[in-house]
């Protein structure tokens, strides 16, 4: 893991995932897109996909999170329990900051 | 490969998504069983992880992703799991400058014509490019 790399986010920040639509490959479902989650750690850095997809170096290296969120928040009418949660591993360039903090990404 | 079936399946509400990007979608349940895979798809399996192999950088994880990603509704539903692998590789192969179309189509000819004179049965089906 490259430690270097400037970090946006710490674990327990709360984090929207952009709303935006992809052009091309990326690896953020579209379920997840403007959902509000937690990050839950930090996976490292790694080559864009975004651009290894169509054969560049994908540098710099962007740090991936793993973020948590509330099923109950991601699907209408959830019928599981209200502590199910979703962990995914999404990219720096997709999450947007908001003020919010959760102790320990709980 | 098999000539696919038609069968498009509706995707309401699916808004801007890319056309694999379904999760969430009601596309009905997720056929779980385990299934036996045919030689061609090892065989498949086995090309896709030498061509992005250290040595051969043909292609990444990413890029076969991305070309897959790329198909039309129609093309990306009515195909299996390992023959959405086998045309991105294809396609790759010739996007990368390992081989022409040409090439492949030449060689795709000559091997249906062995297959017809040793009296085997093969598939007419053709895979867009």
């Amino acid at each position: 893991m490259d430690t270097s790399h400037a970090r946006s986010f710490m674990p327990g920040d709360v984090v929207r995932v952009a709303g935006r639509a992809s052009l091309g490959h990326c690896r953020t479902p579209w379920y997840l897109r403007g959902k509000t989650g937690v990050v839950a750690a930090i996976q490292g850095t790694f080559r864009n996909p975004e651009m290894l997809a169509y054969h560049k170096p994908g540098l710099p290296a962007v740090v991936l999170y793993k973020v948590r969120f509330k099923q109950s928040e991601l699907w209408e009418r959830y019928a599981g329990p209200a502590c199910d949660q979703l962990e995914v591993d999404i990219f720096e360039h997709w999450l947007e900051p908001t003020k919010g903090r959760m102790a320990n990404g709980e | 490969m098999p000539e696919p079936k038609r069968k498009t399946l509706k995707r309401k509400g699916a808004g801007g998504r890319a056309v694999h990007d379904v999760g969430g979608l009601a596309l009905g349940s997720i056929d779980r069983e385990e299934h036996d895979l045919a030689l061609w798809e090892k065989r498949t399996d086995a090309m896709l992880i030498l061509l992005r192999d250290n040595k051969r950088r043909v292609l990444s994880v990413d890029s076969h992703r991305r070309t897959i990603e790329d198909y039309g509704q129609q093309a990306y539903d009515s195909t299996t799991y390992y023959e959405k692998w086998i045309r991105a590789i294809r396609n790759l192969l010739v996007e990368q400058n390992v081989l022409t179309r040409g090439e492949i189509e030449a060689r795709m000819a000559e091997i249906r014509a062995r297959h017809e004179t040793g009296g085997r049965k093969i598939s007419r089906g053709k895979i867009p490019w």
